[in-house]
């Protein structure tokens, strides 16, 4: 085989080699800076992390309930065809558990942070946020956790104890299942 | 015809009573499995008539192929969770597995949850993002997206709502795929989600990732960057070789093999990296598994190791006395099947079932074992066993830890009850 046979092949291998790297090193993704993403950036984690500014009472909140809310959660937010979310506290050991914002779950924030993302059902997002603020706290309130003057913001919502806060175990990593 | 009839059982071919017969009786038979229900008796079929479809030229080409329309019943069944008019669009419906055979569900057959309804996304205008702990935000739009090479993985997505008619205090006469349909099999092609972290340079700290939908409840849910990272979860753009269809998550959804269903965020919008879970309220207010003493398990992801027999169930049912072919599905979020037994005689022998040969991990295997029925009333079970040594509980083990209402991860055995006129039954044994 000549030199020049041979560096024809290499040649060739080299661009077939080439070519695949090409193929798995695509990186077509456009930057995009928080500014930009911050209509999407609406996950609250149980620090607090992206609550926006605003704030709200069980007062205020009641209005917002009756409003956008009352009709699937009932007047009280203790019935209504989409479930009770006040009440149940000391049922979950019971023969009829009821789980509710007060009796089952374990941070305030994620109440902040589903309210906004989904609800009202049939138009998330067109609440305000001292409106979401406001009827967050009025289901803690309703459901015995804060007084009906404490002021629900950023500052303080990440600081409320749900009463189940110690009632879950966390199967990953640790048991696996 | 007579050299290729079965030879009739003998007493040693019974694996189980009940009727199980013993796989080296198919051996000496010399038959497939799928030969399985044919008459012994010889009777004189008559001269056979030329139809009329074979007479004449039939139909022309079509653009997407449809069901021929005698199979109009093999139809999912739907189930909304709300009254009309109260939070329509949410709700389930369900693969109607013991009309199907093989292990692929069809696309339009493939069971739905949705929580707010199915958005109507156009890809052109569809947008996905990956930011937080990364070196550099990034915002892919589909057609990139399909640009990058691609792979493809055979597994199932099973909600972890699956069966929870079965949690319910007395037996729901419902059918197979009413009551366990929750589940699809798919083959999924996408992009395996480590590339795009490490495209975006994720921060070796971080720990969980949100991912999050582009539907109007915004469907999140936290998972560990390990089933990205070392694991197998993709964004997945088509199933079963055509484009994902809306129900199924369109224009793109995560795929997070073996583990429970609503992982598997459709329409996928958004990943977040952080170092710590969100505890969204799909992982804390539902999704979570309340036991007796008032305690939740949180983030059991891996659905359990389960089977079901699709022949006979509820509407399926032996037409008399005589040779048929049990067939039923199984499969486990903790790898590949390894062992499906079946008892007709509930649960007291077990007869080892013929499975596929090559299970795949987190996929749905196809077993079946052949059963003469005396037809006599009697209970019908299967049990499966995965690659990990994981066995199916009996409903009452599985329950053992569990608050009354607890419905979710429901993996036990189903017990069907065969009535001497044929009737199938769901019961509690």
């Amino acid at each position: 085989m000549s030199m020049l046979k041979i560096s024809v092949k290499l040649a060739f291998l080299w661009a077939v080699a080439f070519l695949f790297i090409e193929v798995n090193a695509q990186q077509l993704g456009k930057g995009i800076s928080e500014e930009d993403l911050a209509p999407w950036d609406i996950s609250v984690d149980p620090n607090g992390s992206r609550l926006p500014s605003g704030s709200g009472t069980a007062a205020k909140g009641a209005e917002v309930w009756a409003d956008n809310c009352s009709a699937c959660h009932g007047e009280k937010a203790e019935d209504g065809p989409a479930g009770a979310l006040v009440g149940g506290v000391g049922s979950l050991t019971s023969d009829a558990p009821v789980k509710t914002v007060g009796s089952f779950w374990p941070y305030a924030t994620t109440l902040f942070d589903y309210v906004r993302r989904a609800m009202p059902y049939h138009a998330p997002g067109s609440l305000s946020d001292d409106d979401h603020y406001a009827v967050v706290a009025y289901l803690l309130e309703r459901n015995g956790i804060i007084d009906e003057d404490d002021v629900m913001s950023a500052k303080t919502l990440p600081k409320v104890k749900m009463p189940n806060h110690d009632g879950f175990i966390q199967y990953w990593p640790s048991k696996g299942d | 015809m007579t050299s290729s009839r079965l030879l009739p059982p003998s007493p040693e071919d019974h694996a189980a009573s009940g009727g199980l017969i013993n796989r080296r009786w198919l051996l000496r038979s010399s038959l497939a499995v799928g030969s399985l229900g044919l008459s012994t008796n010889l009777t004189r079929a008559g001269q056979l008539e030329v139809p009329e479809w074979s007479s004449k030229p039939g139909l022309g080409m079509s653009a997407y192929g449809q069901p021929s329309p005698f199979e109009d019943g093999v139809v999912r069944s739907r189930f909304d969770l709300f009254p009309e008019g109260i939070g329509d669009g949410s709700g389930v419906s369900f693969t109607p597995l013991e009309k199907l055979a093989g292990t692929i569900t069809p696309n339009g057959l493939f069971f739905e949850r949705h929580h707010s309804g199915i958005p109507e996304i156009d890809p052109d205008a569809h947008k996905f993002v990956i930011h937080g702990m990364v070196e550099r935000s990034l915002l892919f739009d589909v057609e990139s997206l399909l640009k990058y090479q691609m792979v493809s993985r055979t597994c199932f997505i099973e909600c972890a709502g699956n069966s929870f008619f079965n949690s319910l205090g007395e037996p729901q006469q419902r059918t197979a795929g009413e009551i366990h349909g929750l589940i699809g099999n798919a083959e999924w092609t996408g992009i395996p989600l480590r590339v795009l972290l490490e495209e975006a340079g994720i921060d070796p700290r971080a720990k969980w990732l949100v991912a999050e939908g582009a539907d109007a409840a915004k469907m999140s849910r936290s998972i560990p960057v390990e089933k990205a990272l070392e694991g197998d979860a993709m964004i997945a753009l088509y199933q079963n070789g055509e484009r994902l269809r809306p129900e199924q998550g369109y224009p793109m959804r995560l795929v997070v093999p073996g583990w429970q269903g609503s992982m598997n965020v459709k329409w996928l919008r958004r990943i977040k990296v952080s170092d710590t879970p969100f505890h969204t309220k799909d992982e804390t207010s539902k999704y979570t598994l309340l036991q007796k003493d008032g305690k939740s398990r949180q983030f059991t992801y891996q659905m359990g190791v389960k089977s079901v027999i699709t022949f006979p169930s509820p509407g399926m049912t032996p037409a008399g006395p005589g040779l048929y072919n049990i067939s039923g599905l199984a499969w486990s979020g903790g790898g590949r099947i390894k062992r499906v037994e079946v008892s007709a005689d509930g649960g007291r022998s077990w007869s080892d079932a013929v499975i596929d040969a090559q299970p795949l991990p987190q996929a749905v295997t196809r077993f079946q074992q052949p059963w003469q029925w005396d037809g006599g009333p009697l209970t019908l079970m299967s049990r499966a066993t995965d690659e990990t040594g994981a066995v199916q509980p009996t409903r009452e083990a599985w329950y053992e830890p569990y608050a009354a209402d607890q419905l979710f991860h429901q993996n036990s055995i189903q017990s069907w009850s065969v009535l001497q006129d044929g009737e199938v039954r769901n019961v509690y044994a």
